[in-house]
């Protein structure tokens, strides 16, 4: 028990990493498994996204981790073969209804990858390019400065808005692919392991980011790092994959709770195997 | 694990990796200085041939509208005149309309193969595209003379009637005495540039990775903004090379142009009439030429060869600009 503990410590004292336990539920999850063709990556899983939380999802490699996440904002609908079982609602409203487009889903709830991928554009161009797509054409400006302010990144980048966005550091390109997702204002930010590529300065630079998004965005992010988990979210799924009778993977939600909860008093074994360290 | 590698072995390996080394390094080395050496033996060889008309004629040729090179009822001007104004004109114009209509279709296909397109249909696209790229241009140009041309006729006697009484734009679309002129041999020019651009393209798309794809897919992108925001601006340079491969094609087409195009030496406004370029002026004027005459043939070889280098040199810096901008002083 002593790892427990000593990850537990890990976990700011202020109270915002707390959960609002008034948080209204933005997205459901219920009962959702992912296919990829015949092969059902994740099965039955059931959980809220609360409103301005963070939510984080960690488990082993190939557990399904990003794949429950890409279904949220209808990417898998871009991998052939891709379908899920299953409701995800928003707002109540179920994302895969029929007369639902995928397209404003995605303008509605954004994402930002595991390796910072800007636009071969300059770094305004960057954040503009998805308010142009939306159709926002005053004050563009402003927009952008707001949207990198936000990012933590304009004050390395004002003087030089007209250079490529691919001539920044990994961690200012993971910054500027964060401006470019809020510039929208989504109500939900998707984000798949956003600090794997970066060192621990730049980590910590993003981790505070996102405490900071949170207050206006709904945040959840996938990640590898206990630490960062316990760190910055405010809820914790935790996933596995399991081998059913017929021998095949299936990744399934073992746990979830209160990040507090998860990372010093699991409800389940293999929760609190994984997170001291005995498993993956 | 113990035991340290024998040095003697290890120092002899190190050898003769070198030697392999070496003799790529030669290779690469004999291979790169034959292509200079084999282009600077045609540039030297042109300007020599070239030296008696540019004694005789002079830079009049780059400035003169004019061509006659010889006064068979003796009645013109007293000596020979050899402008290539007319003939560099020619070249350029036909070249531009071939651009004009190669490009949109050449990317556009190349776009839709690439981003669109089930992998049936794309099989099936690509196959039809290359077999249309082993075609003869010869056979491109007879099509054009005896199908396409008597054919357009009345589409530009149509264009002219609309479109003719615009002010400035207006005189573009002149009478159209027949269907060999510029407009034609252009649109055909395209026909066979065609494939080699929307080959060399459709390779430049596939290879823009899909995490860029996916950066404009979760903005919300539809698949034209996801096209604009990732695709072409990753694609640009490629894109500008496989236009330029296709121009330098239709610049260096010679019997398609001269069977389309007739042979009238003239500089006009009017697409729809007909003009000479230079590649068919030096085959068609070859054989009855000599002395400075053919001296003169050789200087319209180094024209041509002067502009394509340009053009060439051109496209590197608007691409290498645009690289910078997009991609950082790295790329
Ligand atoms: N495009 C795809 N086509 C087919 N199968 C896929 C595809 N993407 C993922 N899978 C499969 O789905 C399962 C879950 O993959 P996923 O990428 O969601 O795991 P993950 O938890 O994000 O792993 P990691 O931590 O390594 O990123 C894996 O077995 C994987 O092989
Ligand atoms: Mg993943």
């Amino acid at each position: 028990m002593t790892s427990v503990t000593s990850i537990s410590t890990l976990i700011p004292g202020n109270a915002s990493a707390m959960p609002t336990s008034s948080a209204r539920t933005v997205m459901q999850l219920t009962d959702v498994s992912v296919f990829y063709g015949a092969y059902e990556a994740v099965r039955g899983t059931t959980m809220p996204i609360r409103e301005h939380q963070i939510t984080a999802m960690i488990g082993p490699s190939g557990c399904g981790k990003s794949t429950v996440l890409r279904s949220l904002n209808r990417m898998n609908d871009l991998i052939n073969g891709a379908r899920i079982q299953g409701t995800i609602t928003f707002h109540d409203q179920d994302l895969y209804a029929p007369n639902v487009d995928p397209i404003q889903v995605r303008r509605r709830i954004g994402m930002v990858f595991q390796k910072p991928n800007p636009f071969p554009k300059s770094i305004y161009e960057n954040v503009a390019y998805g308010l142009r797509i939306n159709g926002i054409k005053d004050n563009l400006d402003g927009r952008v400065e707001k949207a990198l302010r936000d990012a933590a990144l304009w004050d390395e980048v004002k003087g030089k808005l007209n250079t490529s966005g691919l001539a920044l550091s990994g961690g200012q390109q993971q910054r500027l692919c964060i401006a470019r997702a809020i510039a929208v204002q989504p109500e939900v930010i998707l984000m798949d392991e956003p600090c794997s590529a970066l060192d621990p300065i730049a980590t910590g630079k993003i981790e505070d980011l996102m405490h900071e998004l949170s207050r206006t965005f709904t945040i959840v992010i996938v990640t590898h790092n206990m630490q960062q988990a316990a760190r910055v979210s405010h809820y914790t799924a935790f996933f596995t994959a399991e081998v059913d009778d017929k021998q095949v993977r299936h990744g399934r939600l073992v746990e979830f709770n209160d990040t507090g909860r998860i990372f010093t008093n699991p409800n389940d074994k293999r929760t609190e195997d994984y997170i001291t360290g005995r498993f993956g | 694990m113990t035991q340290q590698p024998n040095p003697a072995l290890a120092m002899s390996s190190k050898a003769r990796s070198r030697i392999a080394d070496r003799t790529f390094w030669a290779i690469c080395l004999i291979a790169g200085i034959a292509v200079l050496a084999i282009l600077g033996l045609i540039l030297g060889s042109l300007i020599s041939q070239s030296m008696p008309a540019f004694r005789e004629a002079g830079l009049d040729m780059f400035t003169n509208t004019r061509w006659v090179p010889n006064d068979p009822d003796a009645d013109g001007p007293a000596g020979p005149i050899y402008g290539l104004l007319a003939f560099a004109y020619g070249t350029v114009v036909v070249s531009i309309i071939a651009l004009i209509f190669a490009v949109p279709v050449s990317l556009g296909i190349a776009l839709f193969l690439t981003e669109l397109a089930p992998r049936r249909v794309r099989g099936t696209v690509v196959t039809f595209i290359d077999l249309l790229a082993s075609v003869p241009s010869v056979v491109f140009g007879l099509w054009g003379v005896l199908v396409v041309a008597p054919a357009l006729v009345p589409v530009y006697q149509w264009l002219h009637g609309t479109l003719g009484g615009i002010p400035v734009l207006g005189r573009l679309f002149g009478e159209a005495a027949s269907g060999r002129n510029f407009m034609t041999a252009g649109i055909i020019l395209a026909l066979m540039i065609v494939p080699i651009i929307t080959s060399i393209s459709r390779e430049v798309f596939d290879t823009v990775p899909d995490s860029d794809k996916q950066a404009a897919w979760a903005l919300g992108a539809t698949r034209w903004e996801m096209i604009k925001g990732s695709v072409l601006p990753h694609s640009f340079g490629g894109v500008v090379g496989a236009i330029m491969l296709g121009l330098g094609r239709a610049m260096g087409e010679t019997i398609l142009v001269a069977l389309v195009m007739g042979s009238a030496v003239q500089i006009t406004p009017n697409l729809f009439a007909g003009g000479y370029a230079l590649p068919g002026a030096i085959v068609n004027l070859f054989g009855e030429s000599s002395g400075t005459f053919t001296a003169v043939l050789m200087v319209m070889g180094v024209v041509l060869f002067v502009m394509t280098v340009l053009i060439n040199l051109l496209a590197r810096v608007i691409v290498r600009r645009a690289e910078v901008r997009m991609k950082g002083a790295t790329a």
